[in-house]
C-alpha cells in the first residue's frame, strides 16, 4: 500500500533506475487523491461500476513518480490474513492486501483442482427399481465421501491396477420386501468394504479352490492400514436420497470411488462453492441529518447506516456495518441527490473470501492444499523458464 | 326424425301436402338476401365463430355407425332374399360378415370418412395422439382441424376473430400453411353435444310461440314481433321476444332445459334463435344480476372448503353457459367491480381466453404476441414427463428428462392442468449477458459443472422389435441359445442364455439383440414335423443394433402381434448429457443452440457466490420483446429467495394471479438484491468486477427434443442409387451432402471450375463411355478384343473414351429411347 513505498525506497537506494529517481527529495511518493482511489477502489455507480480493474503495470504511475511494481517485501508486509467464521463444512475470512487475481486463482484451484475422491464406477449386480442404472450411478458419483484424497494415488498412476492406494470400495444393498411400504435409500445405505471389491469378475472363470478374482486387487486391507485406522472411510451426509423402493424392488451393487479433480467432473470439486467478494466501503459525501437520514437508514435492507445523536435531538447518519452491505444500491436510488450523498466502493486489494466445503477436507485444510497448488504451477512455471 | 320438420340436412320439409311453412321459410330466405344486396352490413359473416360448428368424434362415429348399419342390414336382406329363392330353405342362416366391425376398424386405422350415403369422403380423420410429451398430448386434443384444404390463400379464417375470445385460443397456431385455420380450444370451452329437440319445441309454443299456420299475413308482418327460429328451422312468431328470451333463460338457470341450449334475440333480424344442436362453443359465465355478482364471499368459502363444486354453481344457477351468438345479448363485464347497473354476466378469470398450452408462458401479456405463438409450438417439443406411467410404456419414441422441475414461476393454468406435477424443464439461473463470442445468433453459453450435476440430461427410449415369422410351409423362424465360443467378435456378449439380449445390459454398435435364425427354405411344404428341421436348414438372421453405442436395454417384452407371431420388442434407453448444439429454449418463444460449454472456474459469479447455469446474450432481447421473460426472471429470482412459488397468469395482476413487478421487486430490495434484478458480478476469468450489472436470476428452459446426436452426419463416400450411380440422400441412408444450384451458382460465379467438376463428377457418377467420333452415338467395351466398338457403324475405328456422369450417360439412353437421338460431337481441348 501507498505508505510502504516511502520506507522501500529509502532501504534501497543503491541508485539504479526508478529506485534512484524514488529516492530523490522532491518527488511526490504518494498518487494524487483521485488516482488512488480509482487504483484501490471499485466505484459501484447507479448505472455501472467503474474502475473495476486492477492496474498491473508496474510503470503506471512512472510520470508522477510513483511505483506500480509488485514487490514481495512490500506484499509480506502488508498482507493479512482474518478469519472471520470457522465451522466444519464452511469457513470466510478476509483477504486483506491481495490482488483479486490471485484470489480468483485460489478460487478456481479450489473449485476445479483440489483433487478428493468420488465413484467413478458403478458395478450393478441387480437393479429392480425405478431409477435407471446410469442414473443411479450419477447419483452415487455426486455424493460427497468423507476421506482424505492426499492418502491416495491418482488412478491414472497405476495402469489398470485398482489397489488399495487407488481405490475406495463401497457397497449398498437395499431392498423392499413384498407387502412393505415404499422405502427411500439413502447415503448411509454405502457401506465401505476396506478390503476391495466383493463382486467376482465374471469373464475369468476361477478355480474352484482359489478366492474368485474380484474387479480389485487389493494386497491388504484399507483398514489395516495405519492412515485409516483412526477414521474410517464413509460418505459425509448419510441423508442423501439415492432411490426410492417400492415393494419388491431391490438395488445391489458395488461402488469403486478413486481420485479426480473438479476440471474432469464437478464430483470431484471439494467445494460447494468458493468464492470472495471485495470488502464493501459505503462513504457519505456529505453530511446527512435529520429526516434524510432516518430516510438513508430505512432505505437500506442490510442495515448498514446507523443514526448518530449530537445532541438537542439534532441527528446523523453513520456508516455503521458496511460489510453487511449487498450492494442493493437502494440507497443511492431515489434520484441524482442520493448518488452525491452516498458512494457504494469496493476495495479491490481486501477480498472476502467464502469456502463451503463437501466434506472430504476441512475448508481451512482446503484453503492450504490449493495455495500448495498454487505453488507448485509456481515452481513448474520457474523451472521451465530457467 | 320425430317431428318430420326436417331433413336430414336441416333444411325444412314438408309435411304431408302442406308446403305453407316451406314458403315461408323461402321467402324468409329471400328476404335476407335482398337485405344483403341492399346492405353489406346485413351479410353473415363466414368465419364468425358463432356460425360455425366442431365435430365431434361423436357425431362423426354415430355417421359411420347409422351408414354402416343401414349396409349391414341392406346385406342381410340380400342374404335372406337369396336364401329364400334356394329351395332348401331350412339351412343355417350365417350372416357373419362383420361389416361394422370391419368398417369402424378400417376408419379408425386409416383415418379416411368415406361415407357414400352422407356424401363425406374426408381423410386423416383420426390422428395418433402425440405422447412426446405431457404438454403435446394436451394441446393436442384441444386441437381443432379445419375441414377445407389449407393451401387457400385467403386471410379471411385465419385472421383473429374478435368472436373467438374465451372460445378459441389466439396465440396456439401453427406457423405456416395451417396458420390460423387449426386452432385450440381457450380453458374452459365446452363443447355442445346434440340435445333432443322434440320437448325442447313444444315448450317453445308453450311459452307463447305462435304457429305460422294460424297468423294471417298482417299478423306475420307486424313490426315487433319477432321470428322464432330453432336449431335453423322456423317455429313460429313471438310478439314478446325479450320475455320469451328472459323465459328460457330462467328455466336454463333453474335446471329445466339443458344447461346448453342457447337463446339469442336478434334485433337487427327481427329473429330470436333458440339452439340445441352440437357441436356449438361456449363457456361458463358468472351471472350477474343488475351488475351484482350472484356469487358471493360465502360461496368462495365453500368452494375453497370442498363443499361445492363447479357443477354446484351451474346447478344453483350462479354460472351459466353461453354460446358465441348469446353473448351478443350479454354485457359482460371483465372484473366484478367493472360491473355497471347493466351488466348481466361477469368472466371468471380472464386468462382462461388462452388455451392449455399459451397458459404455460408466465406473463404473456407482456411478451409479443408471435414470440407467444412460437413458445405454443415449441412447448410440445419439450422434453419432460409424459405421464405418471411413463416408466411402464412402450413407445416407439420416448423423451424423458432425467430430472424435471416445476417452474419458479407459475401459472394458475400450470396449476389446473397439472404441469406442476409433470414439468418439462429446469429452472436455470441465466446471466444474460455476452460471453467468450460463442453465443451469438441465439446460442447459450453453458456451464459444464451444472451439466455434470444433471442439468439438462435426458434420456431417450427407442423401440426396436423382433418378429418371430411363422412361414407358410409351417416351418417358423427361431432363437437360438448364443455359441458363446464361436462369438470372436463378442458380438452376442448382451444376450442371455435364451437368445435374447438381457434387460440393463449396454450396447455397443453392431451388437446382435436377438439371436434370430429363418429357414432356408419357406415356401415348398415340408413333409414331416416341420419343429425338427436339421440345423442346416436354417440361416442366421441375427438382428443387430445400429446405434451410437452407450445405450442401455431398458426392458424386453415378449408378446404376439395381430397375425399371432411371437413378437418381441426391446426398450432401449440412452441417457445423454446436453452437447454443443443441442436445443433449448425458455418459455418465450426464444430458442437458442448450446453454442459453447464452459468450465465453472470460467463462469462469472455474484457477491453471493452464484454461479450462472447458462449465460444468454442480451442481443435476444431488443428485437424479441419478450417482457415477460424478464419479468419471469425477476419473478423467479424473488421466489427463490422468499421460497414461495410465484405467479404469472395472463392478464392476473388485477386478480392477484400475476405477481406484480413492483411487489417483486420490493422482495428482491429485502433480500439483499437491487430492486431490476441486476447483480454486481465478478470475472471468473480476471477476478475483477465487471464492468455492468449482469440481469441474472433464473428462467425455466426446456429442453427441445432435437438433439445434435440424432441429426449429426457426414459422408467419405458411401452408398449410391441404383440408377443413376449417383451419392443416396439423407441421413438414414447415408447419404452425402448435395451441391444444389444456387451452390453451383457461387461456385461458377467464383470461376472454380476445378471444384465443380470435383463435386459434380468425381464426387458423384464418373463413368467411362466409349464414343464415336463418326457417328457421335455410345458404343461399348469389347472387352474380348480390348477395344470400344461402336454398334451403329459396327467398328471401333473412331472411337474415342471419355468420362461423363453416369447420370448423363442415362440420359442420353433415355432420349434414344424415345426416338430422340442426342450426338456427341468431341473436339480436341
Ligand atoms: S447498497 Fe444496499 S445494502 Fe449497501 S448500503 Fe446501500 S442500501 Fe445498504
Ligand atoms: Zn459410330
Amino acid at each position: 500500500m501507498p505508505e510502504g513505498d516511502v520506507s522501500m525506497a529509502e532501504e534501497s537506494n543503491n541508485g539504479s533506475g526508478l529506485d534512484y529517481i524514488m529516492s530523490l527529495e522532491d518527488v511526490p511518493s504518494k498518487l494524487p487523491p483521485h488516482l488512488e482511489l480509482f487504483k484501490t477502489r471499485v466505484l459501484c455507480n447507479n448505472d455501472a461500476p467503474v474502475h473495476t480493474e486492477t492496474i498491473q503495470y508496474s510503470g503506471a504511475y512512472a510520470t508522477l513518480g510513483v511505483d506500480n511494481s509488485v514487490r514481495l517485501d512490500n506484499f509480506c508486509e502488508n498482507f493479512k490474513v482474518e478469519v472471520k467464521r470457522l465451522t466444519d463444512s464452511d469457513m470466510e475470512f478476509d483477504l486483506i492486501g491481495i490482488d483479486p487475481a490471485i484470489a480468483n486463482a485460489f478460487r478456481r484451484i479450489l473449485i476445479s483442482e483440489v483433487p478428493t475422491m468420488a465413484i467413478e464406477r458403478v458395478y450393478i449386480a441387480n437393479n429392480t427399481s425405478v431409477v435407471q442404472d446410469e442414473v443411479l450411478s450419477h447419483r452415487l458419483g455426486l455424493v460427497p465421501i468423507r476421506a482424505d484424497p492426499r492418502l491416495f494415488e491418482y488412478p491414472e498412476n497405476a495402469g489398470d491396477d485398482k489397489n488399495e492406494k487407488n481405490t475406495i470400495v463401497f457397497k449398498l444393498h437395499a431392498r423392499c420386501r413384498v407387502g412393505q411400504p415404499r422405502i427411500t435409500v439413502k447415503s448411509d445405505k454405502l457401506k465401505w468394504l476396506p478390503n476391495g471389491s466383493e463382486l467376482p469378475c465374471e469373464d475369468v472363470r476361477s478355480n474352484a479352490g482359489s478366492k474368485p478374482k474380484t474387479f480389485t486387487s487389493f494386497t491388504c486391507s484399507q483398514d489395516s492400514l495405519p492412515e485409516f485406522s483412526g477414521n474410517s472411510i464413509s460418505v459425509t451426509y448419510p441423508d442423501i436420497i439415492l432411490a426410492k423402493l417400492g415393494p419388491g424392488q431391490e438395488i445391489e451393487l458395488e461402488a469403486h470411488a478413486v481420485k479426480g479433480i473438479g476440471r474432469t467432473h464437478a464430483k470431484w470439486s471439494p467445494v460447494a462453492t468458493a468464492w470472495y467478494r471485495m470488502l464493501p466501503e459505503v462513504v457519505l459525501l456529505e453530511d446527512v441529518v435529520d429526516e434524510v437520514a432516518d430516510e438513508l437508514k430505512n432505505k437500506c435492507p442490510a442495515n448498514v447506516f446507523d443514526i448518530e445523536d449530537f445532541g438537542k435531538g439534532n441527528r446523523r447518519a453513520t456508516v455503521a456495518r458496511p460489510r453487511d452491505c449487498t450492494l442493493c444500491r437502494e440507497c443511492i436510488r431515489g434520484g441524482k441527490e442520493w448518488e452525491d450523498r452516498v458512494s457504494l466502493r469496493r476495495v479491490k486489494h481486501h477480498c472476502i473470501f467464502t469456502i463451503e466445503s463437501t466434506g472430504a477436507l476441512p475448508p481451512e485444510v482446503l484453503f492450504t492444499e490449493a495455495v500448495k497448488i498454487l505453488e507448485d504451477k509456481c515452481e513448474r512455471v520457474i523451472t521451465e523458464l530457467s | 326424425m320425430d317431428g318430420g320438420w326436417k331433413t336430414d340436412d336441416g333444411i325444412q320439409m314438408v309435411d304431408g301436402d302442406n308446403f305453407r311453412p316451406k314458403c315461408i321459410y323461402v321467402a324468409v330466405m329471400m328476404r335476407r338476401i335482398m337485405d344483403a344486396i341492399l346492405n353489406k352490413d346485413a351479410m353473415d359473416d363466414k368465419d364468425y365463430v358463432g356460425n360455425k360448428r366442431l365435430e365431434l368424434s361423436g357425431q362423426l362415429i354415430s355417421l359411420l355407425f347409422e351408414d354402416l348399419f343401414k349396409s349391414m342390414t341392406t346385406e342381410v336382406k340380400n342374404l335372406t332374399d337369396k336364401m329364400l329363392d334356394k329351395p332348401d330353405k331350412a339351412r343355417n342362416f350365417d350372416m357373419s360378415t362383420n361389416i361394422i366391425t370391419l368398417g369402424l376398424e378400417r376408419t379408425l386405422s386409416t383415418g379416411n370418412f368415406e361415407i357414400k350415403r352422407f356424401r363425406m369422403e374426408r381423410k386423416g380423420m383420426t390422428q395418433v395422439l402425440q405422447r412426446l410429451s405431457f404438454i403435446g398430448a394436451m394441446g393436442h386434443m384441444t386441437r381443432v382441424s379445419p375441414q377445407f384444404e389449407k393451401s387457400r390463400k385467403v386471410s379471411g379464417p385465419r385472421a383473429l376473430q374478435p368472436s373467438q375470445w374465451g372460445m378459441l385460443c389466439p396465440c396456439d397456431t401453427p406457423e405456416g400453411e395451417a396458420c390460423g385455420l387449426v386452432k385450440n380450444l381457450a380453458l374452459m370451452t365446452h363443447v355442445t353435444t346434440d340435445e333432443e329437440e322434440g320437448p325442447l319445441i313444444s315448450m317453445c309454443y308453450l311459452l307463447g310461440v305462435e304457429d305460422l299456420e294460424l297468423l294471417s299475413a298482417e299478423e306475420l308482418h307486424t313490426p315487433d314481433s319477432f321470428l322464432v327460429i330453432f336449431n335453423g328451422l322456423i317455429l313460429g312468431k313471438h310478439r314478446k321476444p325479450l320475455r320469451f328470451a328472459a323465459a328460457i333463460r330462467k328455466l336454463r338457470r333453474d335446471g329445466k332445459i339443458g344447461e346448453f341450449v342457447s337463446v339469442y334475440v336478434n334485433e337487427k333480424q327481427h329473429c330470436v334463435y333458440l339452439a340445441s344442436d352440437g357441436g356449438r362453443v361456449c363457456r361458463p359465465l358468472v351471472i350477474a344480476d343488475k351488475g351484482i355478482s350472484r356469487i358471493k364471499q360465502h360461496h368462495m368459502k365453500e368452494l375453497v372448503d370442498g363443499v361445492r363444486t363447479f357443477d354446484d354453481f351451474l346447478r344453483d344457477g350462479l354460472l351459466e353457459y353461453l354460446d358465441v351468438n348469446e353473448e351478443n345479448n350479454a354485457l359482460i363485464a371483465l372484473y366484478e367491480g367493472d360491473a355497471t347497473s347493466e351488466t348481466t354476466h361477469i368472466e371468471i378469470e380472464p386468462f382462461t381466453i388462452l388455451g392449455v398450452i399459451a397458459g404455460l408462458i408466465p406473463y404473456p401479456h407482456h411478451n409479443q404476441s408471435p414470440r407467444n405463438t412460437y413458445q405454443c409450438a415449441m412447448g410440445k417439443q419439450a422434453m419432460g414427463n409424459i405421464a405418471y406411467n411413463q416408466l411402464r410404456r412402450m413407445d416407439s419414441l420416448l423423451y424423458l428428462l432425467v430430472y424435471p422441475q416445476r417452474p419458479l414461476l407459475t401459472t394458475k393454468t400450470i396449476e389446473l392442468v397439472g404441469y406442476d406435477k409433470l414439468g418439462a424443464g429446469q429452472n436455470a439461473t441465466v446471466a444474460v449477458m455476452s460471453y467468450s463470442g460463442y453465443d451469438i445468433e441465439d446460442a447459450i453459453v453453458m456451464n459444464k459443472a451444472s451439466l455434470d450435476r444433471g442439468f439438462g440430461r435426458c434420456i431417450v427410449m427407442k423401440k426396436y422389435s423382433a418378429v418371430i415369422q411363422k412361414h407358410s410351409n409351417d416351418t417358423s423362424d427361431r432363437i437360438l441359445r448364443p455359441n458363446r465360443t464361436a462369438d470372436t467378435a463378442g458380438r452376442m456378449q448382451i444376450l442371455d442364455d435364451d437368445g435374447i439380449a438381457a434387460p440393463g445390459e449396454i450396447l455397443k454398435p453392431f451388437d446382435i439383440y436377438v439371436n434370430k435364425q429363418s429357414p432356408i427354405d419357406t415356401r415348398t411344404p415340408k413333409s414331416g414335423s416341420a419343429a425338427n428341421l436339421p440345423d442346416s436348414a436354417y440361416r442366421s438372421n441375427a438382428q443387430s443394433f445400429k446405434g451410437h453405442g452407450g445405450e442401455v436395454i431398458d426392458r424386453v417384452v415378449l408378446c404376439s402381434d395381430k397375425d399371432k407371431n411371437m413378437c418381441i420388442k426391446f426398450l432401449i434407453r440412452h441417457t445423454r448429457r446436453p452437447e454443443l448444439g443441442d436445443k433449448f429454449s425458455s418459455r418465450h418463444g426464444q430458442k437458442g443452440v448450446c453454442g459453447t460449454i464452459v468450465q465453472q472456474e470460467d463462469f462469472p459469479f455474484s457477491e453471493k457466490g452464484i454461479c450462472p447455469d447458462l449465460i444468454m446474450n442480451p442481443h435476444g432481447f431488443p428485437s424479441r420483446m419478450t417482457v415477460g421473460k424478464m419479468i419471469e426472471l425477476l419473478g423467479g429470482k424473488a421466489g427463490v429467495s422468499c421460497g414461495r412459488f410465484h405467479y404469472g397468469s395472463a392478464f392476473g395482476e388485477r386478480s392477484g394471479h400475476a405477481d406484480k413487478v413492483e411487489a417483486i421487486s420490493e422482495t428482491l430490495v429485502s433480500k439483499g438484491f437491487n430492486y431490476s434484478g441486476k447483480d454486481f458480478i465478478y470475472s471468473g476469468i480476471t477476478g475483477c468486477p465487471l464492468q455492468a450489472y449482469i440481469f441474472m436470476g433464473p428462467i425455466y428452459y426446456q429442453k427441445l427434443k432435437h438433439m445434435v446426436l440424432d441429426k449429426m452426419h457426414a459422408r467419405g463416400s458411401g452408398p449410391r442409387v441404383m440408377l443413376t450411380r449417383q451419392p443416396t440422400e439423407g441421413r438414414a441412408r447415408n447419404g452425402g451432402l448435395r451441391v444444389g444450384e444456387m451452390e453451383r451458382d457461387c461456385l461458377i460465379a467464383y470461376g472454380a471450375s476445378m471444384l465443380i467438376y470435383e463435386r459434380l463428377m468425381l464426387s458423384s457418377d464418373p463413368f467411362e463411355v466409349q464414343v464415336c467420333t463418326a457417328c457421335g452415338l455410345l458404343g461399348y467395351y469389347n472387352h474380348k478384343l480390348k477395344t470400344g466398338i461402336c454398334s451403329s457403324c459396327k467398328n471401333g475405328d473412331n472411337i474415342s473414351t471419355m468420362k461423363l456422369p453416369y447420370a448423363c450417360k442415362l440420359m442420353i439412353q433415355e432420349l434414344q429411347s424415345m426416338n430422340i437421338v442426342p450426338r456427341l460431337k468431341l473436339a480436341d481441348a
